[in-house]
């Protein structure tokens, strides 16, 4: 089975910084993936490229035989790849329903997202539908902005840090939701410094130091000290 | 009862303004974007009705209607070619090109109809009144106020009731974000500056139709605009439209008291406005 999306030798620069070295990885269809590291270990960096928001400088990414590296941040969305950016951004202007609603500005034709499924997976949306959605806790600002990305019925999901800042009771109540997500079809990937909660969710797990992948492997078959080393950049021998 | 009426005109000459400043707020809050040539643009358009009307000897009304969809492209024209190259961190290369914009217009206009002043012939309906009570009420600037209302109405409508109006809004917040969305900005803004310059062909009509006009005319009409935006706060409609009253209203007094006084007075009330409420009568929450 070829994978869904793969990175191959995947650069990225900020300026004359280079952010990313050669970065390879695969997704298959309907597999979770984690990536893990510390701060400034290039995993939003990471993310931020596939989507086209930071600028590829080498490697391709191809979403079931289509390079997107090429492609601008609207058109890799169309091509199915949503993003739950870091820090949530959502529209202040907009109510918690627009901003759902503008998750699916792109899409074509029907899926299995629609705003009742939405309201059916995060209940405390739907009685707060008509509030500006920046008006709402941190917690459930998260859930409109997985909700807004899956409004476009995407193939991977890619969420950066949707435990960053939240009290662990929501964050629980937040990855709940993921095996609906899964079950929807769709893929996804979770950028995460808590590693408990990655490790949860993933059925594959990527450690992340200095821009390049340092560890790989299913999450039982990785040892707790190995992935602290790989985390923290300790090395042996 | 004169003051009565010199308020009932100022609020009529209001409208005008309104529909002068519409396009220039619509684009400031969606872009944030000051177009120097959206007076020049207004008096293209008028220029444009003109022309249509002569050519086919349809009253002003209708050569107006026809000038809508040119205008609409010119102005998405102006966006995708020439505005969103320049716009970005700096300010400063919009301001700079649009202002160069404003004097390509004005000498473009004046080499294509010579320095001549003009004025759109809108018929036997110029001279028509209604008396209200102890009020007399042209016509004209009855229908030139209720178009300033329509119009702000309608660009309200399609700010918060559709998905184009949440494509505007949410690229004004963040355009990163929209373009995750799958928003493409500049064709968002390219769809701006067209229903920017369509409102500037509904304010030319006016424009026209209530004095005359000549190639360059176009600054000092920006001026009106630019305060009454300010006046109404950055970004809000139904503010720009209050803006362009108070303005209005300014200078019918000021007028009341001295002829000479009609423009000053407006331009003191802005002045007032701004000592008093430095973000304007209306401003948004979240700039």
């Amino acid at each position: 089975m070829s994978a869904l999306l793969e990175l191959t030798g995947l650069t990225a620069h900020y300026g004359d910084f280079q952010a990313l070295f050669g970065v390879d990885l695969t997704l298959d269809a309907g597999q979770t993936l984690a990536i893990i590291g510390a701060n400034g270990a290039g995993k939003t960096t990471l993310m931020r490229a596939i989507t086209g928001i930071a600028r590829v400088t080498g490697g391709s990414v191809v979403l079931d035989g289509r390079r997107l590296d090429r492609m601008a941040a609207p058109e890799i969305l169309r091509a199915g790849v949503a993003m739950v950016p870091e820090g949530r951004r959502l529209f202040p202007s907009l109510t918690v329903e627009e901003n759902l609603r503008i998750g699916a500005h792109a899409r074509q034709g029907s899926g299995f997202w629609t705003l009742q499924r939405l309201y059916d997976l995060f209940p405390v949306l739907r009685d707060r539908r008509n509030h500006p959605g920046t008006a709402l806790s941190g917690g459930q600002q998260q859930m409109v902005a997985i909700g807004r990305a899956l409004m476009s019925n995407p193939r991977v999901l890619l969420c950066d840090e949707l435990s960053l800042g939240l009290a662990p009771v929501v964050i629980r109540e937040i990855y709940a939701a993921f095996p609906t997500i899964r079950d929807s079809g769709t893929a996804i990937v979770v950028v995460e410094q808590d590693i408990g909660q990655a490790l949860k969710v993933a059925d594959h797990v990527h450690c992340m130091m200095e821009g390049r992948i340092t560890l790989s492997g299913a999450p039982a078959s990785l040892g707790r000290n190995a992935i602290h080393d790989a985390y923290f950049g300790v090395r042996h021998g | 009862m004169i003051w009565l009426d010199t308020l009932i005109q100022g609020l009529m000459l209001g409208g005008l303004y309104a529909l002068f400043a519409a396009g220039l707020s619509l684009v400031f809050g969606i872009m944030r974007l000051v177009n120097l040539a959206h007076g020049d643009l207004i008096v293209l358009g008028a220029y444009l009705i003109l022309g249509i009307g002569t050519a086919t000897g349809l009253n002003p009304f209708l050569a107006a209607a026809l000038a809508l969809p040119p205008m609409f492209a010119l102005g998405w024209l102006l966006q995708t070619a020439l505005l969103n190259r320049v716009l970005g961190e700096d300010i400063l290369p919009p301001l700079l090109v649009t202002f160069g914009l404003s004097v390509v217009i004005q000498n473009a206009l004046l080499m294509g109809s010579s320095a001549d002043s003009r004025k759109l012939p809108v018929g036997p309906v110029e001279a028509q009144s209604l008396a209200l009570g102890p009020v007399n009420l042209g016509v004209m600037p009855l229908i030139t106020f209720a178009s300033a209302v329509a119009v702000i109405f309608g660009l309200n409508q399609l700010f918060y009731r559709t998905a184009l109006g949440r494509a505007f809004r949410a690229t004004s917040d963040d355009p990163v974000t929209a373009q995750l969305m799958g928003i493409r900005p500049q064709r968002v803004f390219a769809v701006a500056t067209g229903i920017a310059l369509v409102v500037a062909t509904i304010a030319a009509l006016y424009l026209g139709a209530r004095a005359n006009f000549d190639p360059s005319a176009g600054p000092a009409r920006l001026l009106y605009a630019f305060e009454a935006v300010i006046i109404g706060g950055l970004g809000s409609l139904w503010g720009t439209l209050a803006g362009g009253l108070v303005i209005g209203v300014a200078q019918t007094f000021g007028a009341a008291l001295n002829p000479e006084w009609q423009i000053l007075a407006g331009h003191l009330a802005f002045v007032a406005v701004l000592l008093v409420r430095p973000r304007g009568l209306f401003p948004r929450a979240n700039d």
